[in-house]
């Protein structure tokens, strides 16, 4: 089975044509990175696959749960990190964490337990007692992550979690990101070409809502010519144009 | 049990606001001092204690708007919400994690304000409680109004409608500072349309124990509660599916 089984999933707004025909499969344990300039439907094909917004066209089916069918269920097996920063400004990093447990109904232990976890799994400790708010970029996207793993996911999405950060915090962060592969099937959507190259098993590009290659980025870089994957992307998305 | 954990979220984002508390619970309380002084050196019978006292309190609830609106159209705002969009949370959790966090915080002011009035002057009786207990529809109405705002307005909106527009159309409209037969008229009949005015009268002949003109009323400020309560969830239910 796989994790992810997108078949011609379209979203329509009005007139615009958010996402045309999408069809792609997704492995277990994989990280897929979505590509693409603005207003491709990366981030509409991510609303779509986490129930947020529903297909006006095709279905897909999140290890067998459909998300036009069963959302209730797909939602159970998937965590979103969204594009902004998603976490409560008024409470300690702890609290934000202990928000999630109680949402999804854990008991106190369980809660206490799946903390301790994360705070060790993304080195948490030092900003734990700390108003979210008052954090710096590079950790409230850490605290962000964090929360979205705290329901134990079987899929994960993240849309641009490194949006903004410098250097050293996303450095940071790819760190984290390359410490799920293999454990939790990823969906990352970026605009930064080496990050998508360094973390990516595969990369899908966008263009106007259309799937234009699904590759490795070896894959994509050869297909282009080039060793060069941030001129591999421009060649694949002008090829289209031209 | 997932709705109380969004909402016991919800009652700490907003009383570790310090702004939140010195609106929310100051302002109407140096209002009611400001005006018991002005009346003791210029008496006039409008801000007599036993008159100008649930008007305060009616006053204090449009802030309860602007906490109500201003921690929505944050969540939303910063994703927070579409991140629990995804969780298991219900719409009916979202709806009563927003409104019943902030009920007892309008019970607390209303309580405060008849408090620091019994310090004034006000007489001690039963009618009190009854006061505070009435003021319940005019609480609900004030919350939904913020979550109807906080649905379709962002941040900076929510404080220029709730914080100066709602607040100023309260003061107006409800016959707090002025006797609203003075103006008469138009703005007369306006006002007599909107739920402010019977807020106000409501709370008014609860406190003095004139309980037949409770209802009358009490019925506008039901009403319009209700239909501001469905307005926003219609808003908030509108708002999520567009996410």
């Amino acid at each position: 089975m796989y994790a992810i089984d997108m078949l011609n999933l379209t979203k329509r707004y009005g007139r615009t044509l958010a996402v045309d025909g999408l069809t792609l499969r997704v492995k277990e344990g994989e990280l897929l990175s979505l590509l693409g300039v603005n207003g491709a439907g990366k981030t509409t094909t991510v609303k779509m696959l986490s129930c947020l917004t529903r297909p006006t066209g095709g279905d897909a089916c999140l290890l067998g749960k459909s998300i036009c069918r069963d959302p209730a269920a797909v939602k159970s097996l998937i965590a979103v990190s969204p594009q902004e920063t998603a976490v409560a400004p008024g409470l300690t990093a702890k609290e934000n964490l202990a928000l999630i447990c109680g949402v999804h109904g854990f008991s106190k232990e369980k809660r206490n337990q799946r903390i301790a976890e994360l705070t060790g799994l993304l080195d948490l400790g030092g900003i734990l007692e700390k108003r979210a708010g008052k954090l710096s970029g590079g950790w409230q996207r850490r605290l962000s992550i964090a929360m979205a793993l705290v329901s134990e996911p079987q899929i994960l999405f993240l849309d641009e979690p490194t949006l903004g950060l410098d250097v050293l915090a996303r450095s940071d962060l790819w760190e984290v990101i390359r410490a799920l592969r293999g454990k939790v099937t990823v969906i990352l959507t970026t605009h930064y070409m080496e990050e998508a190259e360094a973390l990516s098993d595969r990369v899908a590009i966008m263009k106007d809502g259309r799937l234009l290659v699904c590759d490795t980025p070896q894959g994509i870089k050869t297909a282009a010519g080039t060793d060069d994957f941030e001129q591999a992307f421009i060649s694949t998305v002008k090829g289209v144009i031209s | 049990m997932r709705m109380l954990t969004f909402a016991g979220r919800n009652v700490k984002e907003i009383l570790r606001d310090p702004l939140t508390v010195l609106f929310g619970l100051g302002f109407p309380l140096i209002l009611l001092l400001l005006l018991s002084a002005i009346q003791a050196n210029i008496p006039v019978s409008l801000f007599e204690i036993q008159s100008l006292a649930p008007g305060i309190t009616v006053f204090g609830l449009s802030f309860i708007t602007l906490f109500s609106a201003a921690i929505l159209a944050k969540d939303r705002s910063s994703s927070l919400l579409q991140r629990l969009y995804t969780t298991p949370l219900t719409p009916v959790d979202f709806i009563l994690g927003y409104t019943l966090p902030i009920l007892p915080m309008a019970l607390a002011q209303t309580a405060l304000c008849y408090a620091a009035a019994l310090l004034l002057g006000l007489d001690l009786t039963v009618d009190i409680l009854l006061a505070i207990l009435l003021n319940l529809p005019a609480s609900l109405l004030f919350i939904s109004l913020g979550l109807l705002f906080g649905s379709i307005l962002n941040e900076k909106q929510v404080g220029g409608i709730c914080g100066a527009l709602l607040t100023n159309l309260t003061a107006w409209m409800s016959g707090i500072w002025f006797d609203l037969e003075l103006v008469g008229g138009v703005f007369q009949r306006v006002a007599h349309a909107l739920p402010f005015y019977h807020a106000v009268e409501l709370a008014r002949a609860t406190l003095t124990g004139q309980y037949g003109d409770i209802l009358p009323h009490l019925w506008w400020v039901a009403g319009y509660a209700i239909a501001c309560t469905a307005a926003a969830i219609l808003l908030f239910l509108r708002q999520m599916g567009r996410q």
